[in-house]
């Protein structure tokens, strides 16, 4: 019934895609941070003029499909003559970075909510305290406010990974040859569909859990109580409801 | 309860002895591309037509058949076939020999050439030579795929779902040549209002790669409907149906 001779032919190209994937990936994170921190903050501050934009950018982004975002960006914006005449050409004829920007776009929206929803959860009397102390805003956000927020953030944080690792594949639609996009020229070269894309799903899948797994160790390992050594994930959360009830 | 389930049993047994006694007695299910302009395609209502769609028509009512047409993604059309969600592909289909071990074609049922599109003037070589690394827009898994893959190794060769996205990123400027159906491309791109700037290149080519002409796709095991689909096409083109649906679309002859 299966062919295995298929799968064996097909997977050094999956795994050229995968390489891709991987890189994809990687990129969509990095932006998707770097945008999603100071969106977090405005999102989270008490002016309209800061929260209003930015719950806004979270609400549409949240709420269109990521392959309409990905397709607006590469098909939508070449279409604008004075977008190709632009400078920003050379980067938005390229569908690899049309996939960083569209699915970066993307997965800020979504870590900003994760980010902004750790930091809220940041005893007050906690930052009252260090400031109290003397501490400046900065000083209490990096050594107060944002190593517990990112402890805070790990889990939810970990599935946005894994989601955006399965969001590249939206990248076969524009062109490239991610592990979907590999898998699918197979298929048009094979007309094996079940093998072929039955390797690729297992890659993935290889992928993701692997990179769990990973991630649940890490997160075990800043959970540890420095004190005692003890390694437990649920040592730090019934602290935190016992400081707000101060 | 028991009686029950033993009736449907008999019932169901009865029905598809009914349906295997004449492939005839069933519907039909035909696939065609619907994203091919002029051959397939959605228009504004968002119903399904297109040259081939009215070929099919066409057909069934010779075999006298009750027929549906559904619109499949060209990378899945022969999967499709065999895995039976349909039992023909009425989609402008090349006969090459790679096709031939998945799939039974039909008698040819319509000749096609394949030329490259580029903006007016920037091209008049297309020879491999010539093309060494100039970037290349064609159809995933066509027959123009195929022999680009397999004549053009120092061009870049970008490949789409469909032809309307390769016309899209060769008027954004993506690309700068696209290969694909001669006829496709004058009727349909050409015709548009943003390919002003464009024009046919290089000559026509055909046979090889390319296919001996378009057919009707089949499963290899369906040798009856085969032969009915056979003569359907020999009466077609007999009785002046096929050249009246040639007619609605183009003023020259398609074989």
């Amino acid at each position: 019934m299966l062919e295995f001779s298929i799968m064996a032919d097909a997977l050094p190209s999956l795994l050229k895609g995968a390489g891709l994937t991987g890189r994809l990936a990687v990129l969509i994170l990095l932006l998707g941070m770097t945008i999603a921190v100071p969106l977090a903050y405005a999102r989270n501050a008490q002016s309209i003029w800061l929260h209003g934009p930015a719950k806004i950018y979270i609400l549409v982004v949240r709420g269109v499909p990521s392959l309409l975002q990905v397709f607006i960006v590469y098909y939508g914006l070449g279409q604008l003559s004075f977008v190709r005449s632009s400078v920003l050409w050379p980067v938005l004829r390229d569908p690899f970075w049309c996939v960083i920007i569209a699915l970066g776009l993307n997965s800020a929206a979504y870590t900003a909510e994760i980010v902004a929803g750790a930091l809220r959860m940041v005893p007050k009397g906690l930052l009252e305290a260090s400031q109290a102390l003397g501490l400046s805003w900065f000083q209490t956000q990096r050594k107060v406010a944002i190593p517990l927020a990112v402890r805070a953030a790990l889990p939810a944080y970990e599935s946005e990974i894994i989601l955006t690792i399965k969001a590249t594949s939206l990248a076969s639609t524009i062109t490239l040859l991610d592990l979907t996009g590999a898998a699918r020229l197979e298929v048009s070269n094979t007309f094996a569909p079940y093998e072929v894309f039955l390797t690729a799903g297992a890659i993935y899948f290889c992928i993701t859990t692997s990179l769990s797994w990973l991630l649940r160790r890490f997160e075990e390992r800043l959970s540890t109580d420095h004190r005692t050594g003890e390694r437990s994930a649920k040592k730090l959360q019934p602290v935190l409801p016992a400081l707000t009830n101060h | 309860m028991n009686h029950l389930s033993c009736r449907n049993v008999a019932l169901s047994f009865a029905l598809s002895a009914l349906a295997a006694s004449g492939a005839i007695a069933q519907d039909l299910r035909i696939a065609t591309e619907g994203t091919y302009p002029p051959w397939s395609f959605v228009d504004a209502k968002g119903t399904l037509t297109g040259w081939d769609v009215d070929i099919a028509n066409a057909l069934c009512e010779v075999m006298q058949v009750k027929c549906k047409i559904v619109a499949q993604e060209w990378d899945g059309i022969i999967p499709g076939l065999n895995a039976r969600k349909y039992d023909m592909i009425v989609a402008s289909m090349g006969v090459t020999e790679k096709r031939k071990q998945q799939v039974a074609f039909t008698k040819k049922y319509k000749n096609t050439s394949s030329q490259f599109v580029a903006r007016k003037g920037a091209f008049t070589d297309t020879s491999p030579g010539a093309l060494k690394g100039k970037t290349i827009g064609v159809q995933r898994g066509s027959i123009q795929d195929a022999y680009l893959t397999a004549t053009y190794p120092d061009s870049q060769i970008v490949r789409y779902d469909k032809t309307t996205d390769v016309e899209m990123d060769l008027s954004a400027g993506r690309i700068d040549l696209l290969l694909a159906n001669r006829v496709t491309s004058l009727l349909g791109f050409l015709k548009s209002p943003q390919a002003a700037e464009y024009e046919l290149v290089g000559p026509e080519y055909s046979g090889g790669l390319l296919g001996e002409g378009n057919a009707i796709a089949l499963r290899k095991d369906d040798t009856k409907l085969l032969e009915q689909v056979n003569s359907a096409i020999d009466t077609i083109l007999s009785n002046g149906t096929y050249d009246k649906i040639v007619k609605r679309y183009f003023d020259f002859k398609l074989m």
